[in-house]
């Protein structure tokens, strides 16, 4: 293969892996910041509690926490089918990344919601705030530091997990690695791939950890 | 008609174990303009007392009437305008980080709808009123315990509430910074003519502001009457340890002071 080829395949590779990303990390935001609003607020302490939600909410997410990714993959390949019209290719690959990132989301957001000092709600309830109000101008407002941190984790697993969806033919950078490096025994492209991701991995967490440092008041 | 008044109140706290009486059958009114405070050991109730009165906390039985409107009988809707109406400082003030000085003292008003202009006028003056306004754009984390206690003052008047609740409001506080924020609620007292309830463990602070106080031990109300009634003539055991604890309070200071000067 021409030094050329391999830089186009490459290059293609990485788009099709940062659109995977993206879209899933955003796709499973959509679904997993609700969701772990929900988590925070239901809680025994939380501003509406509602223990059987709470508990249902937990029980759902901690099974589809517990499925390895690779499974899930295989497992949902019907519902992708389903969804996107084929079960391989970087599109489709969409639906599991973004069903695995769903309660892994959840989590991290109830992670960065709880650590808001209870006082400051009970200051905002005091002030005759509403629940929507809380959630948005309190709870969210106030974690958000640590709602961008999530964010680079979230994309860092993803990435992670888009480069595993190439066993199945998922495109993207994990495809080319697999493909050349494990089917062919072309250990130089699958250094190559490697390499790419993780230069990825670094500007991602580069750019999240600049971008929370620079939104954070708490420091002076 | 009293302001605030409050009817056989009791609030049970029910955990696996056992249960926790914080209030138990307290009756007690509160007259509009007044400064009045409760003082109690910590565990006596009074941070409990002081939640039901815009029912942070809920009350296991009782009336808590505000203004003549009973809160246990309002709407979710209207128990919100009500809370408007009553504004809350607090030990650690509880600031929002995220938020500069002058968003912060913006908030109530942005709660109660006011457009973003006219709230901006708003807190700039009532920042002036508590001497800060140079500290505008300025966030939480840069300010002193006492500046943020003004700060969350300042937010507490953009309400334009006709009650404040001061739950430990110096308790954080060192006496010198006390001293200065007990002054600031003096002159809102007197200025607005909003009625103030603050509750505290520390005796001198009631001294200080309070024109009536009621005394609270496990849950029960011991003792109410005006400060010198109170301190001066306690009829009750819980009074008379308080006013102990002040004494020794004040012999500690004196040693310390004696200390300090070399004098021991």
């Amino acid at each position: 293969m021409e030094t050329s080829d391999i830089f186009r395949m490459l290059w293609a590779g990485t788009g099709e892996t940062l659109l995977m990303v993206f879209a899933s990390t955003a796709l499973g935001y959509v679904i997993g910041l609700p969701v772990g609003v929900l988590l925070t607020i239901s809680d025994t302490d939380g501003i509406c509690p509602h223990p059987l939600l709470y508990k249902i909410l937990d029980i759902i997410i901690n099974i589809t926490r517990s499925i390895p990714f690779l499974i899930l993959l295989i497992l949902i390949q019907p519902f992708t089918k389903f969804v996107v019209g084929k079960s391989y290719g970087t599109v489709a690959t969409i639906v599991p990344l973004t069903i695995a990132a769903v309660p892994f989301i959840a989590r991290m957001v109830e992670g960065s919601l709880k650590e808001v000092d209870h006082g400051v709600v009970e200051a905002a309830l005091s002030m005759g705030a509403g629940k929507m109000t809380i959630v948005i101008k309190v709870l969210i407002a106030e974690a958000r530091t640590s709602l961008l941190v999530g964010v680079t984790i979230a994309l860092g697993t993803i990435l992670g997990y888009s480069a595993m969806a190439g066993i199945v033919g998922g495109g993207g950078l994990g495809d080319i690695a697999i493909r050349y490096g494990y089917y062919r025994y072309e250990t130089g492209i699958m250094l190559i791939t490697v390499l790419v991701l993780v230069i990825l991995m670094q500007v991602l967490q580069w750019l999240g950890t600049l971008l929370s440092k620079k939104l954070d008041r708490r420091r002076g | 008609m009293s302001i605030i008044q409050i009817e056989h109140l009791s609030k049970t706290f029910d955990s696996k174990e056992n249960q926790v009486h914080a209030l138990n059958d307290v009756s007690l009114s509160i007259e509009e303009g007044e400064i009045f405070g409760v003082i109690g050991l910590s565990g006596a109730g009074k941070s409990t007392l002081v939640r039901c009165l815009n029912l942070l906390e809920v009350p296991t039985s009782g009336t808590v009437t505000i203004g003549g409107k009973n809160l246990l009988e309002l709407s979710k809707e209207e128990l919100r305008r009500e809370r408007q109406s009553i504004g809350m400082i607090f030990q650690h003030f509880n600031l929002l980080m995220q938020r500069n000085v002058l968003d912060n003292v913006c908030f109530p008003m942005e709660i109660a709808g006011i457009s973003k202009k006219t709230a901006r006028k708003k807190a700039l003056e009532y920042l002036r009123t508590v001497g800060l306004e140079e500290k505008a754009k300025a966030y939480p984390v840069q300010l002193s315990g006492g500046q943020k206690q003004r700060v969350a003052i300042a937010r507490v008047l953009a309400s334009n509430p006709g009650i404040i609740l001061c739950d430990e409001a110096t308790s954080a506080l060192d006496p010198q910074t006390t001293r200065t924020i007990l002054e600031l609620l003096k002159k809102i007292n007197k200025e607005y003519g909003i009625t103030i309830v603050l509750i505290t463990h520390e005796m001198r602070v009631v001294e200080e502001i309070c024109d009536r106080v009621a005394v609270l031990y496990h849950g029960h109300l011991e003792e109410i009457g005006s400060v010198q009634e109170v301190f001066g003539n306690p009829k009750t055991r819980a009074a008379k340890s308080l006013i102990l604890a002040r004494q020794s309070e004040q012999l500690e200071e004196e040693i310390n002071r004696e200390v300090e000067y070399g004098n021991v």
